[in-house]
């Protein structure tokens, strides 16, 4: 049965900001549904308020609507688009949650839009817990086996506290219903952690539900990726088998694909319960995702949960098997079946078969918590990586090996020389899941652990345990070996060993190695992920390398551009690298390039086989890409290497690679060198003359003083060579300066710690720009909310700028030019400045693709990242105007004046975190980077999208309520007008004593209330905190005092966070939201997609 | 459980007919063995594909690179012993994991004394017997090492598969009875061409008497168990020596009996209708291969190990001796007939697996159809 007739368009929800647990893959997911959906020749509308998605290109739907996934904004959208169809099973629980609401509303009756690729109930199913449970028991009552594990439903603290009893006592685990990624789940031991973990999840929970179970800490971890089409046609596409038992997060999990310890017997009894449970739920088309745990002494199957709809999972399972799950559901969705849709690499077989694999797939969560030091970084069922690496090797040590060094962290690699440490010391530390425990595992085997206390102390299975004595005893081998014989080099290759870790087992350098490994001729081959373990040939070329014998790498004519990805998503460096490599390739392949693009991240559309000509799923380090370069330079000719696009991870191989004869294109190392050196920084603003703030380096804390007392006090402090702020600090005074020096495990010799003057109260601008040596294209000049000080990743910004005139941006125009001439940049550079009284200094320069890119290009509709590739591969700025790439005329800094406004805000992770006693993190900004995603609100005016960019981060801006206000001294006065404001929209202002009485000498009333530490009134009266708590706030205004460390106003961020009440950590974003408050108390706020923004935009420039 | 060092294993080679070599490590017993080199691309279920009698004489490429990781247990085999004459593998598991698991697959390889290779890139070989066809080949270790032209000279003169007769050295030479698991409703004679254990437990749990009876079964001794039906099971070879079962089944289709067929089953069902058989290039060998039930229009995904087909019309009803005749079952990868189903009398097969043991259960609704022939006959 083919396509349906009657469906003519469909929206499409996308997921919103990358959180923790819901992030790059619902691009990945999303941008082929849309694009699936688009070549059947429907209109797709699409609703995502995150701009650095390749999703929220304009190409990929016909109507791209970059507003907030709230069901107000996508009712909307739905009264002005009407959509035959709502497609919700590609965003996540977001677009999911939602579709139910919208459903619940009556909106999706009342415009007559059809749910497609889900049911209402089917959902309900899937995610009441309780109505999973009676599926699981139905399909017990079928087939004869799965089941649930003991549980009990509460609503409230009593219902938990009885729950305990009926199953038996502690350990029980807490699971609140409808929240994503197992937000506020968790293991409760004993009475004061259940209180905590429940009280939470009850909050957490929409429908204040959550579940005690029985705990199955320990057992075998399993999930089944399905689909089923509309006739009952059901296949499992992969399993997954986690390498950390039950206990851990399977996003937290290392985990390996296929099932690894699985007899077929117990493998089809999986499939058997996966495929009735689909079924039972109702999912009449598309994929979801199933898990299980499987008891390691007699096998009994626990059903833990489904999701009905594409994941992370799901995600990793097409990339890890080479089946396309989002497209596949996308194409089942609006009508086809299983048989119908043909096999994209193979062509000849069809959808309707299970893939099988002749490799290993190993994912590696990759962690933040060096940004979040209070943060308990014990592993549980809240997941808490913010990214992670996937490798393919022909055996699980060589992808375990390939993995772990993908993650591009130091220490994430197995080290096998230095005292191991202490055994029994090593397996208590064991004991506990935290990032890293395989490290902790593989030394304390090389400390002398036995495969059975390995096992004792943390369960991991058996097979994996000796795996990595395996591993070990290669490592044993090599350092013991009186000569690097070639049969013992390649069985170490074979198993996963890099350069490096032989470098160092046999006190060598790796350039050496690596000569002497060519020398002997033990080179890597490229194998084809196939969806069929070779049984057919495959069209798609998706290659990973092995120490195998026979290459597939066919030859080929055309010029290839190898691009090198960004790895594994991290804070400061996520999708928005993605977005640029992506956007190179197109741009590549429409000039008439073989597009090669190498990346180890699989959420990403980067890692997509469609995207690029071809796609090497490899670690992103100087080894494996100077294989990769080898391998293609013997298929064809090589036009160039692009390493500017994908953030820090390619620019830092652009020197190496340079001096090992592979041809980098675009910026050339030494220019790149020339903006990150200090030194050659400082001499080109100089020959510039253009103003840094004061600067100095030093080694001790004597040195950093003289350079403070010299500047003068507030200094900025870092570490150098660091990413995302890493470690940044703002050092009011000698005692923090002296403690931090301290503090810092980074600062060396060779490490310096760099002082900057801290600029107090200056305006931040970040500039993006083209260079092609001759002429500059602004493509973007983005005023920040946040004054400096406030790390750019987390700052809100504004674009055009909002209070900047001609002047301004003719003196950062030519500051740009000078700064991009004097580097040398061939391609984007973006610079920050700040705007201090009336000099403007530049903070820094980066001759690479920024975080922004896709924000600015999105916000002034030309795409920079594109012309950036050409760029770099030779066309001229004029030549690519002539093309019509770039604008025939102007640039981003000549905006006509009724451009759009485009807001971005942050969006921040502190929900995830909690620190060892159970309380949440703080929530202050500051000069570290902490935000893992962001969204875009574009309105005509300020306010409006600023309102919109709020409500695409946080929820809503209040418009009526209460606010509470407690400011820093430093504050006060900008305070005033803001807090007038509020008042005149009807808000109620609460406030502590000393911010009262200001306000009451400006004539503003406000009630006092009590802080924390005064405790509560002898009336009862409340403290704010209570009150946060009991919901009667609405909307927080809370500076902090300084930075760093346990500060004032940390109960009520974190009661804020908790309760999700919109907190203002800034006076700049209180100024903000009372203009956005103001917009959306006027009148109605209207929804326009890119597209028409985009017309209007390029109307205006003719 | 104890974990075994790194010692280096002895030498081997895996030699083509063609002059291919690829050097590994030995797997399992030293020695040598020869056989027709097939690849299976499951995933899971090495216990019961080795055991699987219709891998006689077959050296068995594993396309999966990690095996012997669930070690090897005392329910899973399907049959008395491992039949395939060599198997070939990757990275082989140094410990058993799992709580079924009595001993290792490496030593019960060794005790069975089937000679194996480790350490070769099954993934070329596989892509080779993908573009040249499946062929002979042996695999030499220790003392049976020579020099490579020695080695294929001798592969040379080993027989070929087409034109094999293996099913009578594989087939129960004594008749033995599995009881009905409860109450017992049916009798069926199922004829061993080299039967795997999991399909008279299928039926036997459908309430049917299963008689296994010797591949040498005369007419006579089928019907001498009064059966309601009969089966003729998978099996080994080349379905065009298979006379003797081709004119046992002939005599059955006379007598209009339900009938059902697996495999060489199906291709002898294939031959009593008058169609031919052939080889494949490479056969179907694997765990997920998409079926389509052509009365239904699903998709199932089955279990396959088949080197022959049976050569009939896609498109159109045939007539046979035994009445119209069609194919029931095409296998969407290629178009190869799956099952075959007469349409005025009681009888069909399939050329899958849907016994399963190792591969999904997808297909298990099959044994029930062949309950509903019997019960249609009985009513």
């Amino acid at each position: 049965m083919p396509k349906r007739t009657d469906i003519q368009s469909v929206l499409v929800i996308g997921s919103g900001p990358i959180v923790i647990g819901q992030a790059a893959e619902f691009d990945y997911s999303g941008t082929q549904a849309c694009r699936i959906l688009k070549a059947e020749g429907l209109r797709v509308i699409l609703v995502n308020s995150n701009p650095a998605t390749i999703m929220t290109d304009p190409e990929i739907a016909d109507a791209t609507y970059v507003e907030p996934i709230t069901p107000e904004f996508v009712e909307k959208i739905i009264a002005k688009e009407r959509p035959d169809a709502l497609l919700p099973t590609l965003g996540g629980q977001t677009a999911l949650n939602t579709a139910i609401s919208m459903h619940e509303q009556g909106v999706l009756e009342k415009y007559n839009v059809e749910l497609i690729g889900a049911n209402v109930e089917a959902i309900h199913k899937g995610e009441d817990r309780d109505l999973f449970k009676g599926v699981v028991e139905a399909v017990k009552a079928k087939i004869g086996y799965g089941e649930s594990a003991r549980s009990v439903i509460c609503h409230s603290m009593e219902d938990v506290l009885q729950g305990v009893e009926t199953l038996g006592g502690y350990p029980v685990v807490v699971r609140p219903s409808f929240t994503m990624g197992g937000a506020g789940s968790g293991f409760a031991h004993d009475e004061e952690e259940l209180r905590r973990i429940a009280g939470q999840g009850l909050t957490l929970s929409p429908t204040t539900e959550v579940l005690l179970e029985e705990s199955i800490l320990g057992w075998k971890e399993y999930e089944l990726e399905l689909m089923r089409d509309k006739h009952d046609n059901v296949v499992v596409v992969c399993s997954i088998e986690n390498f950390d038992p039950m206990g851990v997060h399977t996003g937290d999990s290392i985990t390996v694909a296929p099932a690894m310890t699985l007899t077929d017997r117990e493998y089809q009894r999986l499939r058997d319960i996966g495929i009735a449970i689909i079924r039972e739920v109702g999912v009449d088309t598309g994929g979801c995702n199933i898990q299980f745990a499987v008891n390691p002494d007699d096998g009994r199957i626990i059903v833990i949960e489904m999701n009905p709809r594409v994941s992370r999972s799901s995600a990793l399972a097409s990339k890890a098997t080479g089946f396309p799950i989002a497209k596949i559901a996308a194409r089942l969705a609006v009508g086809y079946t299983l048989d119908e849709i043909p096999n994209d690499i193979t062509e000849k077989t069809p959808a309707s078969f299970e893939p099988t694999l002749d490799y290993v797939v190993v994912k590696a969560p990759r962690f933040a918590f060096e940004k979040f030091p209070s943060a308990d970084s014990t592993l549980t069922t809240t997941m808490k990586s913010v990214g992670e690496a996937m490798a393919i090797g022909r055996n699980f040590p060589e992808a375990l090996q390939k993995a772990l060094r993908s993650l591009e962290k130091k220490g994430s690699q197995f080290a096998f020389t230095g005292e191991p440490g202490d055994k029994a010391e090593l397996l208590r530390e064991a004991v506990r899941p935290t990032d890293g425990r395989i490290n902790t595992v593989m030394q304390a085997i090389r400390a002398g652990a036995t495969p059975e206390e390995v096992f004792d102390a943390t369960k991991i299975d058996p097979w994996f345990v000796d795996q990595l004595f395996l591993i070990k005893e290669i490592a044993d081998e090599l350092a013991g070996a009186e000569k690097l014989e070639p049969e013992l080099l390649a069985e170490a290759k074979r198993h996963g060993f890099s350069d490096a870790q032989i470098a160092e087992l046999r006190g060598l350098r790796e350039d050496v190695v690596r000569e002497v490994r060519h020398a002997l001729g033990v080179r890597p081959v490229y194998k084809t992920v196939d969806t069929c373990a070779a049984e057919f040939a495959a069209k798609t070329p998706y290659f990973y390398s092995s120490y195998d014998e026979e290459t597939e790498v066919a030859p080929r004519e055309k010029p290839a551009v190898i691009i090198l990805g960004s790895g594994p998503n991290r804070i400061g460096q996520g999708i928005e690298f993605d977005y640029s490599c992506v956007h190179a390739s197109f741009a590549l392949s429409d000039a008439g390039y073989e597009t090669v693009m190498v990346n180890c991240n699989p959420e990403t559309v980067s890692t997509d086989y469609d995207t690029s000509d071809r796609l090497y799923f490899e670690p992103l380090t100087l080894e494996d890409v100077l294989e990769i370069v080898h391998a293609e330079s013997l298929a064809g000719p090589i036009a160039g290497v692009v390493v500017q696009l994908g953030g820090q991870t390619p620019l830092g191989l652009s020197q190496a690679l340079k001096d090992n004869g592979v041809p980098v294109v675009g910026t050339s190392p030494e220019a790149i060198h020339a903006a990150e050196d200090r030194g050659a920084f400082g001499r080109v603003l100089e020959e510039a003359g253009l103003p840094a703030p004061k600067h100095g380096t030093a080694t001790t804390f004597a040195g950093a003083k003289k350079i403070a007392d010299e500047i003068g006090y507030p200094v900025l402090v870092r570490p150098s060579y660091v990413l995302g702020g890493r470690g940044m600090e703002i050092v009011y005074d000698e005692a923090r300066l002296e403690a931090y020096i301290a503090e810092s495990t980074e600062i060396s010799p060779t490490r310096p710690v760099l002082v900057d003057r801290f600029l107090d109260d200056a305006i931040e601008i970040d500039v993006d720009a083209l260079y092609d040596g001759e002429e500059l294209y602004l493509g973007g000049v983005m005023e920040h909310i946040e004054e400096a000080g406030i790390h750019s990743g987390d700052s809100a910004c504004a674009l055009p700028p909002i209070t900047l005139g001609g002047f301004d941006i003719k003196r950062l125009r030519a500051s740009t030019e000078a700064i991009a001439k004097g580097v040398g940049v061939r391609g984007l550079i973006n610079i920050q400045f700040a705007m201090a009284g009336d000099i403007l200094y530049v903070l820094e320069a980066n001759p690479r693709a920024s975080r922004t890119v896709p924000f600015t290009s999105k916000a002034t509709a030309v795409p920079l990242a594109k012309a950036a590739a050409r760029i770099s591969l030779g066309a001229t700025i004029a030549e690519l105007r002539a093309e019509g790439l770039l604008p025939k005329a102007g640039d981003g800094g000549t905006l006509p004046l009724d451009a759009p406004i485009s807001v971005k805000e942050a969006v921040m992770p502190w929900s995830r975190f909690r620190d060892v006693h159970g309380r949440g993190v703080d929530t202050v900004l500051g000069p570290e980077m902490r935000s893992t995603g962001e969204v875009m609100g574009i309105d005509a005016v300020f306010g409006t999208a600023y309102a919109k960019s709020q409500a695409g981060a946080y929820g809503p801006l209040p418009t009526k309520g209460r606010a509470f206000i407690s400011v820093a001294n430093r504050d006060k006065r900008s305070m005033i007008f803001p807090a007038r404001e509020l008042v005149a929209h009807g808000f109620e202002l609460l406030a502590t004593s000393g911010t009262a009485e200001v306000l009451k000498r400006n004539g503003i009333n406000a009630t006092i209330v009590r802080k924390l530490s005064e405790g509560e009134g002898p009336d009862g009266e409340k403290t704010i905190v209570q009150l946060i708590h009991d919901g009667q706030v609405d909307l927080i205004v809370n500076t902090p005092y300084g930075t760093g460390g346990r500060l004032d106003g940390y109960e009520i961020r974190t009661a804020a966070v908790a309760r999700g009440v919109p907190c203002l950590t800034t006076v700049q974003a209180l100024a903000a939201a009372v203009q956005g408050i103001d917009a959306l108390n006027h009148g109605d706020v209207g929804v326009r997609s890119l597209q028409e923004h985009a017309e209007h935009l390029t109307a205006a420039r003719d | 459980m104890t974990t075994s060092t790194r010692g280096a294993q002895a030498p081997a080679v895996l030699v083509l007919e063609d002059g291919r070599t690829f050097r590994g490590r030995a797997y399992g017993a030293v020695g040598e063995t020869f056989g027709e080199a097939v690849f299976s691309t499951g995933m899971t279920g090495y216990q019961e594909t080795l055991t699987d009698p219709s891998y006689d004489r077959q050296i068995v490429v594993a396309t999966a690179p990690q095996i012997g990781n669930t070690g090897w247990n005392d329910e899973d085999d399907e049959s008395s012993r491992i039949w395939v004459s060599g198997y070939v593998v990757r990275d082989p598991a140094r410990i058993p994991s799992n709580w079924r698991a009595k001993r290792s697959l490496d030593d019960e390889l060794v005790a069975q004394g089937v000679v194996g290779i480790s350490g070769i890139d099954t993934r070329a070989l596989t892509r080779h017997l993908r573009e040249r066809g499946s062929m002979r080949a042996g695999v030499f270790s220790g003392e049976a090492l020579a020099p490579e032209a020695e080695l294929v000279a001798r592969v040379q003169a080993q027989p070929q598969m087409k034109g094999a007769s293996l099913y009578e050295e594989v087939a129960t030479k004594e008749p033995y009875v599995v009881p009905a698991i409860g109450e017992k409703k049916f009798t069926v004679a199922a004829v061993d061409l080299g039967i795997k254990g999991m399909t008279p437990h299928r039926m036997a749990e459908r309430g049917i008497e299963v008689h296994v009876l010797p591949a040498t079964a005369t007419v006579e001794d089928v019907y001498a168990v009064a059966p309601d039906g009969v089966f003729f099971s998978n099996g080994p070879g080349d379905p065009a020596t298979a006379d003797g079962p081709v004119a046992l089944m002939t005599a059955v289709l006379e007598r209009k009996t339900p009938l059902f067929g697996i495999c060489f089953g199906n291709q002898i069902l294939g031959r009593a209708l008058g169609f031919g058989t052939y080889k494949l290039k490479y056969g179907h060998r694997g765990i997920n291969q998409p079926v389509q039930d052509r009365t239904t229009g699903k998709v199932e995904v089955t279990a396959h190990n088949h080197g022959f087909a049976v050569d009939a019309p896609l498109d159109k009803v045939s007539e046979t001796p035994f009445g119209r005749a069609e194919v029931s079952h095409v296998c969407l990868n290629d178009d190869v007939v799956e099952g075959l189903r007469l349409l005025d009398q009681p009888a069909f097969s399939v050329q899958y697996h849907p016994e399963a043991a190792a591969g999904p259960h997808d297909a298990a609704y099959l044994f029930d159809r062949f309950v509903t022939l019997m019960e249609a006959e009985r009513a």
